[in-house]
């Protein structure tokens, strides 16, 4: 049983804006019978703002849900100021939606986008700023062939979401959540995506321990050295560090100073801003 | 009050709870205790709590209730003697026991073969062992669910260690001919072991095995009327297996741990129920699903049988509704009080629906939005009659929220 806010099942019970639209400016398609989701929305236009909107959704009690609440968002706004939802905006309007239904606040984002497309044209200035990923080099490539999602969708996703996981992209895109042989893919652009925003990805703990004790040994060690000294690694707890000063270090009375000014600010830089370097023994 | 009903909104359980108007058409996901199975169980969980195994008179009572429950349980089976009965924790244990255990006693030859539609027990426990080097033929069904015997028979060869087919299936409902696929797989290769999952088989149709040539069969209690947290495997007499769970001498060293004697007896009580109550099965219970699904089928313009294969268990029924999806369906029958099960990606949080109904071929028009209706005894004809009445409204509304209006159209025109 999905932990469903109460306004996801007043929408999906109570759909608002249900039904086709004669006579519709711009219509945005996102997802397919077969990958098991598709959200057809209509807009009428007045000007450059939605006068009305409607959608027609094949889909789970969030996918009818964030359809409806995305017609609830969009009347009456300026296409200005609907080019900014995301499918975050649309999660939280909902009051959230379980992790593994996210995708379905992104078929609401992609059906919307199509629509902007559709109008401003696939070149114009307008759409490239509405195109959060044009920014991929390749952004059309299909990744997951098994869902149909392109790096573009899973950037944008990223992107928007914080995604640090190929489990929270599979979550949100569906991408990999089939055959799984993408995941690889996947990783590749979640590593490539927070390496260009200056962010590394998250270590893991053994990760951490031999960044650390690599740390140590090139570039902490040998400065030590140079005095007389040195230092060896006990223990890593977390993000409490353990270490022995030796050598002349062992008895001087500044060691703590040489731990927290030089030791520790180094780890802190080069491994985790979290680490506390602690003298035992 | 339990955690989930906290969960769950007040308009949601007005309709459900508060009513006491629940229709509960998911027998083959678990089913309720029978008060007599209850009734049974009682004494075990308050007074006559001894160890079974220990020597003083006040362990009698519990021996025998384990004895009596071990002869119920060798009638269920129809199996010769109940020496050959085994009791464990549930349908997933059995299947790994019965698996793992005689592997692990013919660890020479490396090939198995099951089937497509397996339950995640039976199919997950075979992939751990590809993924140890051997060699697994997984053999495909019909578009109505029916296994292809040819094909079976085709695959098994001298290094075959296992065959390992289900009774009944959880989700369309097939019978395979497991006694004659026996015969099969020991006409081919006498030394080739043949586990048959009887999980969906047990209390729905009768389990003969006393003159097939099955090595094995695991049960679970709660599909038949007994809590959760029982099971059983019958391993014939000539078939050897080694214990997954070692320690004590209970179950003859096969299965240690200290009987669970309250749940056993229960599930002594609840075998003995379903076999006084087959016949009711196969007649009252088979009346009521065809009623159902005959009436869903004629009543929804957007609905097809999935499978209308000729041996089903009485109680199950597949309908896939074109164009509509599972989950969406499962959400509104639920707010009239409507408890069914849906093979649609969305409702198991996975995005892949069904392998079961995959393997069938079923139309990917209706995949996402396949239904599966299990009854039990405990239903009654009007709580059938108000789902065929129900029905037709709910995909009157989830139909005009459907992008697919042309090819609804299209199928309301054709009938």
């Amino acid at each position: 049983m999905w932990d469903y806010s109460e306004k996801v099942l007043d929408h999906y019970r109570n759909p608002r804006n249900v039904g086709t639209m004669d006579d519709a400016d711009l219509i945005g398609e996102a997802g397919s019978l077969a990958c098991g989701d598709s959200l057809k929305l209509f807009i009428k236009l007045d000007g450059n703002k939605i006068k009305d909107a409607k959608f027609l959704t094949f889909g789970c009690g969030s996918a009818v849900a964030s359809s409806s609440i995305l017609t609830e968002m969009i009347i009456g706004k300026t296409l200005d100021e609907v080019k900014k939802i995301t499918n975050k905006d649309i999660a939280d309007q909902l009051g959230g939606l379980p992790q593994q239904k996210m995708h379905c606040s992104v078929m609401g984002r992609e059906a919307l986008e199509d629509a902007l497309k559709k109008f401003y044209g696939e070149d114009s200035d307008e759409w490239k700023e509405i195109d959060l990923s044009g920014k991929a080099e390749s952004a059309d490539k299909v990744i997951c062939n098994c869902f149909n999602v392109t790096e573009k969708q899973i950037l944008e996703a990223i992107e928007v979401n914080k995604l640090k996981t190929v489990e929270e992209v599979t979550d949100y895109t569906k991408a990999g959540g089939a055959c799984g042989q993408c995941k690889g893919l996947i990783q590749h652009i979640i590593d490539e995506y927070w390496e260009k925003q200056g962010e590394a990805k998250p270590l893991t703990q053994t990760q951490k321990v031999l960044q650390i004790n690599k740390v140590l040994v090139q570039q902490i060690s040998p400065q030590l050295q140079k005095d007389g000294g040195d230092i060896e690694l006990i223990d890593i707890d977390g993000d409490k560090v353990k270490v022995k000063l030796t050598g002349v270090c062992s008895g001087c009375k500044n060691a703590s100073m040489t731990l927290k000014n030089f030791v520790e600010s180094i780890l802190k830089e080069k491994v985790d801003s979290n680490i506390e370097v602690e003298q035992v023994g | 009050m339990g955690k989930w009903q906290q969960k769950v909104s007040p308009s949601r359980l007005n309709l459900t709870i508060r009513d006491n108007k629940m229709i509960y058409l998911d027998n083959n996901a678990t089913t309720q205790v029978d008060e007599k199975v209850l009734a049974e169980m009682l004494p075990y969980l308050k007074g006559e709590y001894a160890n079974p195994s220990s020597m003083y008179d006040f362990a009698k009572i519990p021996a025998q209730a384990l004895k009596e429950a071990r002869v119920k349980v060798r009638d269920f089976f129809g199996a010769e003697d109940e020496k050959e009965i085994f009791f464990t924790s549930c349908g997933s244990e059995s299947a790994n026991m019965a698996i793992k255990g005689s592997l692990a006693c013919n660890k020479e030859k490396k090939h198995i073969i099951t089937t497509k539609v397996e339950h995640p027990c039976v199919m997950n426990t075979c992939k751990s062992f590809e993924k140890q080097g051997y060699e697994v033929d997984y053999i495909g069904v019909n578009s109505e669910g029916v296994l292809d015997l040819d094909e079976l028979k085709s695959k098994i060869r001298k290094d075959t260690a296992l065959v390992s087919v289900m009774w009944a299936n959880n989700e369309n409902g097939v019978i395979n001919p497991v006694g004659e696929i026996a015969d099969i797989v020991k006409s081919r290769n006498s030394e080739t072991i043949f586990y048959v999952d009887g999980v969906q088989a047990a209390g729905k149709i009768p389990m003969e095995v006393k003159n097939t040539k099955i090595d094995m069969v695991g049960i679970s209690g709660h599909k038949f009327h007994a809590p959760k947290g029982v099971g059983a495997l019958y391993v014939n007499k000539g078939c050897r297996i080694t214990p997954l769970i070692n320690g004590g001498h209970q179950e003859r060293g096969l299965r240690a741990g200290t009987e669970n004697v309250p749940y056993i007896a229960g599930m002594g009580k609840a075998a003995e129920l379903a076999m006084d109550n087959m016949k009711f099965e196969l007649t009252e219970v088979k009346r009521l699903r065809d009623k159902l699904e005959a009436g869903i089928l004629k009543n929804v313009f957007n609905s097809r049988l999935n499978s209308s294969a000729q041996d089903r268990v009485p109680n199950t029924t597949n309908i896939g509704f074109e164009y509509v999806e599972g989950e969406l369906i499962l959400l509104h029958l639920s707010d009239y009080g409507i408890c069914a099960s849906s093979g649609s990606a969305c409702t198991s949080g996975s995005l892949e629906p069904s392998h079961v109904l995959r393997a069938m071929g079923i139309p990917f028009t209706a995949l996402h939005g396949s239904i599966r209706f299990s009854l039990s005894r405990f239903n009654k004809e009007s709580e059938i009659d108000l789902v065929i009445e129900k029905m037709p409204a709910i995909m009157d509304k989830l139909t005009k929220i459907s992008p697919f209006q042309e090819e609804l159209n299209k199928l309301r025109a054709r009938r």
